[in-house]
């Protein structure tokens, strides 16, 4: 799964000039109403799941040593991973930024190269490596491969701002190199620091397939295995209950650590670039880490793939299928991204340019489902289809409908960062030059936030593309997707004949990969 | 040309304009000044049309733009606007931006003659049509933004701190290169800055602001020279004030007697002097003592030299600024002769 932005590239709210509220027009009211409303579903079937199932039911089937187990594996894993997360990347984005370690170009991207592979196809790759590879610490080693770059990316783009006048400051006043890391830097990435555990928190919680594979039960994967079993069962909506339950948990622990802070936005950047830390003697032992860090999260998942596909030979390559699987994907999540992108305008600029009820909503709605797991939104939406509108179910515009509402997130970090990036000032300017509100948006604002915009569609599309839990669940008969067959193979233990997938993913989520890196590494130029 | 009645506006409760009155003659150049916070600039946006008022009216033209009922668009008021920053289309050519406004493709040939005639206007040459945004200096984007604004040859310009972005030099140059401009272009201009020299170098008419209420509003001259109170006095400029007492147009102070203009009244008031007004001299220790100090502290800043000068008798000390020539020195003797009249404030 390709990730968000990192939450440090989100410019505060506040950047819009708060006393020229301007008050959005109805058709942007309704739209903007509509799917806040929507992104409530998932919500409203928890809610509605514990109460139509009664209060003595819901207790019993919440109650019982099955969801105990699942609740240590699943806080184990949020309490062990999170940390090496966080050690791994600022280390990583410490010494890849602020020493003189050679060859810090290369290193810098290939740090971010662990995000397009899926953490399923990573999995799939470790077992390939080591077949008795389960449980807690098999989860805790995969994860922690895939998902450290989102430490590591927010907590680089902080280091590269920072003013290094601060950091003289406290050399002038008698601090080590250590003393001024702990006491001057460290404090500084916070922000950075708790945005990507929350990332690393919610992906954990949402993550299925990389946990299926090594037989590693979470609670989404049980709820997942529940699905199949008793399809729309209550104990499975009681586990989503759970579930949703532990991701408000990591949200408010988040918000308290947080403080009355807010992300910061990247700003033009420090005057000065600081200057770098000598490692000296030092240069060896961290180039071997990092070079060991590179192993296994790269080659590892790569060497694997490419042994599967040396064994399968050229058997393997069913190109008919590949390529209709192909065509299959590109086109749910062009069409995702593409109508994800488009409602995602509206949104944003309610966000960013109003300060109302509805600016409010849509925030706190964001906020909530941006830390939803796929499954409870794909259970929510199966459980109203069935219930309300049978002909939607395992239907094109649902699982469309599906992916708008697990993405609307990742899309809104990109438009409303380009949005807010584009002064008020130009649009008055317009406005004072003859041009009418629409002809502003279309002459000024929209052809600004283009570069936003298709960013924000590309994330998308990555993460629809490589989506699997949802997809899993809402496809419609006959959908055949790369990551579906990719799953299917390798659920049958046919690893070679999956490493095609594999590899087509892979290749998939490279360019988003580097728009990711971009992104993180560029300042919002204007 | 202009005319503002009543103009109020909040922001959450919070009084900005405190019902502002506002008349600007066609073709003239008014400056509002104040410090920042005082609500010039909601002003400015409410004439621009980028706000509503909550109460009064605003008229361009003869004609009602803005009350708190109706509110003309801002694209449909003919009012020219420049930002502090210039707020130029980054992503335009410096060409398309001046086009932005007119009529018809940025490719033809009437567009792109009145382009040139622009760019040669604010004193650009042709070639920089083809440049963008981030290619320019301050200046030239500020110059840029004005022949933007001028394009569709507005009944009004409304110039937002159009040249505090600027360095010193820079401000002082396009300062008097845009009011040559406007002038000559016969453009009424309300513009609003923090710069008191700024507002009366260029400006027919000012208006200082003060928690959204003008205190005073006047030809520049007049204003600096006879300010209504000390808030005003002090605002336009350095001032000295002395507790003096006025008797028949005379204020008796510890700088002698000096004709005041103002007619408050005979009684205790308070003499207010520029301090270009006064002059130092050195003096020998057997003159009369009437407006007679002793320098306590000299201050040289190259072209003048700043003196503090205790008057003796139980008043704070007076600085004098004076050309640095031959200064006197500490502990001298010196005579403070005032030059002109003074204004005896209540």
């Amino acid at each position: 799964m390709i990730a968000p932005a990192p939450p440090v590239s989100l410019p505060a709210a506040s950047v819009s000039r708060s006393e020229s509220a301007a008050r959005p027009g109805p058709l942007v009211s309704a739209t903007v109403a509509i799917l806040v409303a929507a992104t409530a579903i998932p919500l409203g079937y928890v809610v509605w799941g514990a109460v139509s199932v009664g209060w003595n039911r819901a207790f019993e089937l919440v109650v019982r040593p099955r969801v105990g187990e699942l609740l240590v594996n699943t806080v184990a894993l949020v309490v062990v991973t999170v940390p090496l997360c966080v050690i791994i990347g600022v280390a990583v984005a410490w010494l890849v930024e602020r020493t003189d370690l050679p060859g810090r170009a290369v290193w810098r991207p290939l740090f971010v190269a662990p995000l397009a592979i899926p953490a399923f196809v990573n999995s799939y790759a470790w077992v390939g490596v080591i077949p008795s590879l389960h449980g807690l610490w098999a989860g805790v080693l995969i994860t922690t491969l895939s998902y450290f770059p989102f430490m590591y990316l927010p907590v680089a783009a902080t280091l590269r701002r920072l003013d290094p006048a601060v950091e003289e400051s406290a050399r002038a006043l008698g601090s080590d190199s250590a003393g001024v890391f702990f006491r001057v830097v460290l404090p500084q990435l916070r922000l950075a620091i708790l945005g990507g555990g929350l990332l690393i928190g919610v992906h954990l919680l949402a993550e299925y397939g990389a946990f299926a594979m090594v037989r590693f039960d979470t609670f989404t994967v049980a709820i997942f295995q529940q699905f199949q079993v008793t399809f729309d069962g209550a104990a499975g909506s009681m586990l989503a209950g759970v579930l949703v339950l532990l991701c408000l948990v990591l949200l408010l622990a988040e918000a308290g650590a947080r403080g009355k802070a807010r992300y910061a936005r990247i700003g033009a950047g420090a005057p000065r670039t600081a200057v770098p830390v000598h490692l000296r003697r030092n240069v060896i032992p961290a180039t071997t880490a990092l070079t060991l860090l590179a192993l296994l999260a790269i080659a590892v998942p790569v060497w694997t793939i490419m042994r599967w596909l040396w064994i399968g030979g050229t058997s393997v390559w069913h190109f008919g299928e590949i390529a209709n699987a192909l065509g299959q994907t590109i086109a749910l999540a062009a069409l995702a991204a593409a109508l994800t992108t488009v409602l995602a305008f509206p949104v944003a600029w309610v966000a960013v340019r109003s300060n109302g009820v509805l600016a409010r909503a849509v925030e706190g709605a964001n906020y909530v489902t941006s830390s939803l797991p796929g499954i409870v939104t794909a259970l929510a939406l199966v459980t109203v289809a069935i219930h309300f509108v049978r002909p939607l179910y395992q239907s094109g515009p649902l699982i469309v409908f599906a992916y708008v509402l697990l993405f609307m997130p990742r899309a809104l970090v990109n438009v409303r960062a380009g949005l807010a990036q584009v002064p008020v000032g130009l649009e008055e300017a317009s406005r004072s030059l003859g041009s009418s509100p629409s002809a502003t948006f279309l002459r000024v604002t929209l052809r600004l936030t283009a570069p936003a915009a298709a960013a924000a569609a590309s994330l998308v599309f990555v993460a629809v593309a490589t989506e699997l839990t949802a997809t899993l669940l809402l496809a419609p008969t006959g959908t055949r997707t790369l990551s579906m067959l990719f799953w299917s193979f390798s659920s049958e233990l046919d690893y070679a004949s999956a490493a095609p997938y594999a590899l087509t993913l892979v290749v998939l989520a490279i360019p988003v990969t580097l728009i990711l890196f971009r992104q993180s590494t560029k300042v919002a130029a204007l | 040309m202009l005319g503002i009645r009543g103009l109020a506006k909040s922001f959450n409760g919070h009084v900005v304009l405190d019902h502002i009155d506002l008349d600007v003659a066609a073709g003239s150049t008014t400056a509002v000044v104040g410090s920042s916070g005082c609500g010039k600039t909601t002003l400015l946006r409410l004439v621009a049309g980028f706000e509503t008022p909550d109460a009064g009216t605003v008229f361009i033209s003869e004609r009602q733009v803005a009350s708190a009922e109706r509110s003309v668009a801002p694209h449909r008021r003919s009012v020219g606007y420049v930002a502090q920053d210039g707020a130029l289309f980054p992503h335009l050519t410096v060409g398309q931006n001046i086009a932005y406004g007119l009529s018809g493709g940025a490719r033809s040939r009437e567009v792109r003659n009145r382009v040139a005639e622009l760019l040669e206007t604010v004193a650009l040459e042709a070639s920089f049509a083809s440049r963008r945004p981030h290619q320019l200096s301050g200046g030239q984007q500020q110059r840029v933004a004005l022949a933007r604004a001028l394009a569709r040859e507005p009944v009004l310009m409304l110039l937002d701190e159009p040249f505090s972005a600027l360095d010193t030099g820079l401000r002082a140059s396009t300062r008097k290169a845009v009011a040559q401009l406007l002038t000559d272009a016969g453009v009424t201009t309300l513009l609003v800055t923090h710069d008191q020299e700024e507002a009366l170098s260029i400006a027919d008419q000012i208006a200082v602001m003060r928690d959204g209420r003008f205190t005073q509003v006047g030809a520049p001259q007049d204003v600096y020279r006879r300010p209504n109170d000390r808030f005003t006095a002090e605002f336009l400029g350095d001032c000295i004030s002395l507790p003096c007492t006025v008797t028949a147009g005379v204020a008796e102070c510890a700088l002698g007697r000096i004709p005041v203009q103002t007619s408050t009244g005979d009684g205790p008031a308070v003499l207010a002097l520029r301090p270009e007004q006064l002059v130092a001299t050195v003096i020998s220790d057997s003159e009369s003592p009437d407006g007679i100090g002793t320098v306590i502290g000299t201050e040289f800043l190259g072209h003048d030299v700043l003196l503090t000068i205790d008057p003796a008798n139980d008043i704070a000390p007076i600085i004098v600024r004076q050309h640095s020539l031959d200064p006197p020195s500490i502990d001298a003797k010196v005579r403070i002769k005032v030059i002109g009249n003074g204004v005896a404030l209540r």
